[in-house]
């Protein structure tokens, strides 16, 4: 330990850092005063003042978890073309703002000469939201950065262009708990055996109330194993979710083998159009195999070029499943649809079809 | 340094391809940083054996109980000592973000300097709850790094059972779309919590999120236990030159079939020019000399996509505000859950107004406090006790906004009707 001080300093809690001096300057000038935008290429922003001032925001896709070096790079850029201001987007990219048109074709030049992918808006598909993974959660299944890496990699090209029939937003997340969030397609880990159970450390590591209070399905119970104090877990009932697992590490859910993906689609946040909707999943079994995950990639991709071929101008994959039904999209994209998409869980019926509403 | 590489060939793999490789970075920061070396030695037995090595623990910073994530290894050999003895602690601070996520180069640059003297030089801008990351430092270089960052002007997030660190959208500082101050809103909410993010003891986390308008960028709907979404009461605005200008590049087709045909309740229509007029809750705007549209606004649900078509032409109105939303979580332990309208409209335009929203956040996660059950989030409590029992706890007043349907079950007393009917009645004739 470094030599202990008779008092240590005491926080600050100044919580929400005030943005006003992070702000660009035309931003600033701006503030709630703007008009409307425009795109004029894939990656860049156009937004117009009532004061008549404008701005180009310049967006590119970013590592999300980057080393000092690669976010020096980025101020030096930062600091030649966008007055030494930039921001994040809620998926990671970082933007650059520039107040003058003739800045925007050699900010794009440097950045993508760094090695930084111009593009992410409009109806691209953007950076995927994700999780820690391997790199530093204490629970997953997978690595996050990794897959995302080895996904965008094959999705590069719909980064950089805007050909999706609408917005495309992706989540990966290495554990059910689905940190990655809703998405038109998410990639989330499905385990698919109970927890193994290390009796001998359960007394020392868990709080065993907690740990059965935790269980959806009350599939957990205190019980005496080898003479210790221990829990077990009904292995008839258990839906292998993984929730005992934080609580009670020695209840371990990750299996190298036994735990897959899942694939799911069609959540939306927005409400534009219809209200937002849950995305529901339509493959699983998927094996979880490092460093590039090429049985993930491929059926995004399927699920995404069916997608782009065949959904109309404006409409979310939500939308365009809406429109062509959930048959026509197992059809269409090639993906059995088994028994374990069929929802059994508490309110599952509201998920069945109340309807002769059938397509031919 | 001195320290050798591990052999990394499943990692080196994620080097090749045209994305930003974070591999690239952490082999940059390994010539630097022993910590880093052994990172990527535990990362690629990670991707070799297809299992987490990190386990939890207990790191804080004098006065706060929570904001740091503890990291220790588990990957350790017979004796019981770590196999990558330099990442054996790799805790993570998170750090709130300003509002709308802006930088000065400065600042990064500043905080970059800090990271690299006391952690391990890897920071993710951001995690998904919106902190900034600073991942990789030891438990002994944990309150220094803290003490930089903090005299910096930022402060730790929330991790735990505590409220925790919030996002809003970009917002007034560069969309049209803003309905209210999001980035004043977010910092003035959740700096009147500071002591339930900085010292953890609720029943389960508590999350805000703040988007400006109904396309809630932030995903707050889904992912907050509170939502604050932008939204506006009088009509839509119009602009006839810009609204003349995406006809002209787009006709007729583009306008039945993407605008008027995908609005959600019908609410547009096609008209002729010389027949098309406004009215007192009716918005209209020509598109060509011989075509208009014209907008019943009684039956608008500001769903946001005629307004994202022709963006500009169509805006929101004029006198904004926010709808409040309550509940959204993800799956464990009940299932999925969206955040429901306790709030169909409140102002946001003034310090006053903002106050209100702050006092209505206090009695929310008061409430919480005192009635979830323990790992209980408050869409789960609700669904335990109703929405009306919530409703009365936190002294809201019922509204037909937050039902998608009334009852459509018998199984309900309803005894006390008649003194509900004359107590609303009252209500009303004290109002009017």
């Amino acid at each position: 330990m470094a030599t202990a001080t008779a008092t240590p300093r005491r926080a600050i809690e100044s919580g929400v850092p005030d943005n006003t001096p992070f702000l660009h300057p035309v931003l600033k000038r701006n503030y709630g005063n703007w008009k409307y935008h425009d795109r004029p290429r894939p990656g860049v922003l156009h937004h117009v003042s009532h004061s008549g001032e404008e701005v180009w925001s310049v967006r590119a896709g970013t590592q999300r978890q980057m080393d000092v070096h690669t976010i020096r790079t980025l101020c030096d850029i930062a600091d030649r073309f966008a007055e030494g201001h930039v921001r994040f987007t809620i998926r990671s990219n970082i933007e650059f703002m520039v107040g003058e048109e003739s800045k925007v074709a050699p900010l794009i030049e440097a950045l993508t000469k760094a090695g930084f992918p111009v593009g992410g808006t409009g109806n691209s598909v953007s950076m995927i939201a994700h999780t820690q993974g391997w790199l530093h959660c204490d629970i997953p299944g997978t690595d996050a950065s990794g897959a995302v890496k080895a996904l965008m990699d094959e999705l590069y090209h719909e980064f950089i262009r805007e050909d999706m029939p609408n917005r495309v937003h992706l989540s990966t997340s290495c554990c059910e708990i689905n940190c990655g969030g809703q998405a038109d397609i998410a990639i989330i880990i499905q385990h698919t055996k109970p927890p193994k159970i290390n009796h001998d450390l359960v007394a020392n590591v868990c709080e065993r109330p907690a740990v059965v209070a935790r269980c959806p399905v009350a599939a957990i119970r205190p019980a005496l194993v080898n003479g210790k104090p221990s829990l077990e877990v009904d292995e008839k009932k258990c839906i292998c979710c993984g929730a005992c697992y934080p609580p009670c590490p020695p209840m371990q859910i990750n299996d190298p083998d036994n735990s897959k993906f899942a694939i799911w689609v069609g959540g939306k946040n927005s409400n534009a159009r219809g209200k937002p909707t849950f995305m529901k999943m339509v493959a699983s079994g998927i094996p979880n195999n490092p460093p590039r995950w090429p049985e993930v990639s491929e059926i995004v991709k399927k699920i995404l070029y069916t997608y782009k071929e065949d959904a109309r101008p404006w409409e979310r994959l939500s939308d365009w499943v809406d429109r062509i039904g959930w048959p026509r999209f197992f059809e269409r994209t090639g993906l059995p649809f088994t028994k374990y998409l069929i929802d059994d869980w508490r309110g599952s019926r509201a998920s069945l079809n109340a309807s002769a509403h059938i397509r031919f | 340094m001195d320290k050798s590489m591990h052999p990394t060939p499943m990692l080196d793999e994620l080097e090749s391809g045209p994305w930003p490789s974070f591999v690239t970075g952490l082999k940059r920061l390994a010539g630097e940083n022993p910590m880093v070396v052994d990172l990527l030695g535990q990362l690629e037995t990670s991707y070799r054996t297809r299992k987490g090595y990190w386990k939890g623990g207990t790191v804080s910073v004098f006065g706060y109980g929570g904001g740091i994530i503890p990291r220790f290894t588990e990957l350790k050999d017979a004796d019981g000592k770590p196999q990558f003895p330099d990442a054996a602690e790799f805790h993570t601070l998170r750090v709130m973000p300003p509002a709308g996520m802006h930088y000065s180069t400065d600042v990064l640059r500043k905080l970059c300097d800090s990271w690299e003297r006391h952690g391990s030089g890897l920071i993710a801008f951001h995690g998904q709850s919106g902190d900034i990351m600073f991942q990789g430092v030891r438990s002994e270089n944990v309150q220094a790094a803290f003490d930089e960052i903090n005299e910096l002007g930022f402060d730790l997030g929330g991790a735990g059972p505590a409220v925790r660190t919030s996002m809003s959208c970009v917002g007034a500082s560069r969309c049209e779309q803003s309905c209210y101050d999001e980035g004043k809103t977010h910092r003035t909410v959740i700096n009147s919590f500071l002591d339930d993010i900085h010292r953890p003891s609720l029943p389960y986390k508590f999350k805000f999120k703040f988007s400006g308008c109904p396309n809630d960028c932030m995903n707050a709907i889904q992912r907050s236990d509170m939502a604050v979404i932008g939204t506006w009461r009088d009509n839509i605005r119009t602009d006839e030159a810009l609204a003349r200008k995406y006809f002209a590049a787009h006709g007729l087709n583009d306008l039945v079939n993407d605008v008027v045909n995908r609005c959600p309740t019908k609410a547009i229509r096609l008209v002729k020019a010389a027949e098309a007029k406004a009215g007192p809750s009716v918005s209209m705007v020509k598109v060509s000399d011989e075509h208009a549209l014209e907008i019943e606004n009684r039956d608008c649900v500001r769903c946001m996509h005629c307004i994202n078509v022709i963006t500009g032409g169509l805006a929101p109105g004029a006198d904004k505000g926010a709808t409040i939303l309550v509940g959204g979580k993800r799956t464990l332990k009940i299932g999925d859950l969206m955040g429901t309208v306790v709030v169909p409209f409140m102002k946001l335009a003034t310090d006053e107004d903002r106050e209100k929203l702050v006092d209505l956040a206090k009695r929310i996660v008061d409430f919480f406090a005192e009635n979830a059950l323990e790992h209980e989030r408050i869409g789960e409590t609700i669904e335990r006790i109703g929405l009306v029992n919530f409703l009365e706890g936190v002294e809201l007043e019922i509204d037909a906004n937050m039902v998608a349907t009334p009852r459509t079950n018998p199984y309900v007393r309803t005894d006390g009707w008649d003194e509900e009917v004359a107590r609303i009645n009252a209500k009303k004739s004290q109002a009017a």
